[in-house]
């Protein structure tokens, strides 16, 4: 439910981006003109295009379990250095190129080995469970970690009203894909829409997140608006954004890194120091703000929580 | 156009703008502009302009040739170092942030790196030309030996293209732009090479002939 708000407001309500884009921009041209007129420095932030503010709505949240208390990554740093590949392929090409994806109406529909299956609406999504916000490591693919607060519910919540059948051994997500809205897609590598999978009981650890906001917001678009999921302890990569589908099934499913190259990208790519990618070292990251690389840690330090799933497990032959 | 090509200014024109991308990194990091991965913008962007700077000095002798412009040959040297002063550069921010200026640790990753060991060939084949790039070494090497040595800028440039390749993920656009520059620039070597040997072969057939018949 979304706290502090009369409850006919749907998610359509928010704020129009232009206004709300208009009104932040302003404050903080005020903001900078003012140090800018002290300092004489600074001036190019008010014309560089990678610190505008984008918009968000404000999400009231109850504390989450599983916090970390490491420090949390500047907004602007995650919202500006990420991939998502069907806005391009560099890391600024997200920010630049999502801001006019259309997010509303929205809808996920769930299916396959349940006994109801079901189609959510974003404001029926929103309303499921209490939002909790949520300090999570998240670890790249590519050696680059982030820390932030995101803002969702255990997925398993929402797994759970449709009720899986036995048969249902795998869950599989599939994003959004829309070739006019994501020119920048064509001739990326991948095919879309891009779709990702997890083991029923990986899906159903209170890990795992059915996540619709960050910040306290919601989801900016190039992170995943307007709703995803979060794998804590796996490769960004298997955290896949504007999800609009989620099939339970009875065999692994395919997904899509894997797919393009299945040596470097297997289907559980949890966070493991020991198991390199074919190409470079996963032994140490890159935390945004640092210098120097820093360790990473098995399971991007959420072993006690998922270590357990992979009892008897070769990682190595199962990366 | 030749008398611009020889005049001295015109090389200390070409030096600053050999600078600017250093100058533009430097004005980039003292206003914060450098991203939320300072390290790795440092190090995309020194790489790159190895990489351009490679093909710049390969193409000195084709445009020479294709347009007669001789003088072009006063620039292939400093092009050529800059390529190499880029190149450490790029080596810094590996063996600093990367390894920790950790030697044994570096190894180790070139060892076992293939995308890291062929960029590492690539730099230490550079380092002999850097240091052979003066007169007296030409000298000293004679011309044919020194021509000979520098050849190995092929093997750099291929070196960097592969190593580009080797490095992302998916989207392999750029590489392969860089990849296809390369490839023209040493493919028009082998064509002239073939050209030379043909215009030379008939010439070295009639000769044998004629110290045949005199035989």
């Amino acid at each position: 439910m979304l706290i502090g708000r009369s409850p006919d407001l749907t998610y359509a309500d928010v704020t129009p981006k232009s206004i709300y884009l208009d009104r932040r921009k302003f404050l903080q041209g005020m903001g900078l003109a003012g140090v800018a007129a002290l300092t004489g420095s600074r001036l190019i932030d008010l014309i560089s295009p990678s610190r505008s503010v984008y918009a968000v709505t404000k999400l009231d949240t109850v504390k989450g379990p599983f916090n970390t208390s490491e420090k949390i990554t500047p907004f602007d740093d995650v919202t500006h250095y990420n991939n998502f590949y069907e806005f391009g392929t560099d890391k600024s090409d997200p920010a630049k190129n999502s801001q006019n994806f259309r997010i509303s109406p929205w809808s996920v529909s769930v299916e396959g080995e349940v006994a109801k299956p079901r189609t959510f609406t974003m404001d029926e999504i929103l309303k499921l469970a209490p939002l909790e916000e949520r300090i999570y490591r998240h670890r790249c693919v590519e050696a680059w970690s982030i820390v932030l607060p995101w803002v969702g519910f255990s997925l398993n919540t929402l797994i759970k009203l449709v009720e899986p059948t036995p048969k249902a051994k795998y869950v599989s997500f599939q994003s959004f894909y829309d070739l006019r809205q994501m020119p920048q897609s064509r001739g990326t590598g991948l095919d879309y829409p891009y779709v990702e999978g997890l083991r029923l009981d990986e899906a159903m650890n209170p890990l795992t997140l059915l996540c619709v906001g960050m910040y306290g917001e919601t989801l900016p678009t190039q992170d995943g608006a307007p709703v995803r999921i979060v794998v804590p302890w796996k490769y960004g990569f298997k955290s896949i954004k504007s999800i609009v589908k989620i099939k339970l099934v009875k065999g692994e499913p395919s997904t899509t890194w894997n797919r393009m190259a299945p040596s470097e990208y297997g289907f559980y790519s949890n966070v493991n120091p020991n198991v390199d990618h074919p190409r470079w070292s996963q032994a140490k990251e890159r935390r945004l703000g640092e210098i120097f690389r820093r360790n990473t840690l098995m399971f991007n330090g959420y072993g006690d929580q998922v270590a357990s799933m992979y009892a008897g497990m070769n990682l190595k032959k199962d990366y | 156009m030749h008398r611009l090509l020889s005049n001295k200014w015109t090389k200390v024109v070409v030096f600053i703008l050999c600078l600017a991308p250093l100058g533009a990194l430097i004005y980039r990091a003292l206003n914060g502009l450098l991203g939320a991965n300072p390290v790795e913008f440092l190090q995309h962007a020194t790489g790159l302009w190895t990489l351009r700077f490679l093909i710049f000095t390969l193409a000195i002798t084709p445009l020479r040739k294709l347009f007669k412009l001789p003088e072009l040959i006063r620039f292939r040297r400093m092009l050529g170092l800059f390529a190499f002063f880029y190149v450490c550069l790029h080596f810094l921010t590996y063996i600093g942030p990367d390894q920790s200026f950790d030697l044994a640790a570096m190894w180790k990753d070139v060892e076992k790196r293939r995308y890291i060991t062929v960029g590492f060939l690539g730099f230490v084949l550079l380092i002999p030309l850097a240091i052979t790039s003066t007169a007296g070494w030409i000298r000293r090497l004679g011309g044919k030996r020194w021509q000979m040595l520098h050849r190995s800028i092929y093997i750099t440039a291929i070196c960097g293209v592969i190593h580009y390749y080797w490095l992302v993920k998916s989207d392999v656009r750029n590489p392969l732009f860089y990849a296809a520059l390369v490839s023209i620039l040493l493919l028009w070597r082998l064509g002239d090479w073939f050209a030379k040997k043909e215009r030379l072969a008939p010439a070295k057939a009639g000769t044998d002939r004629a110290s045949a018949s005199a035989s």
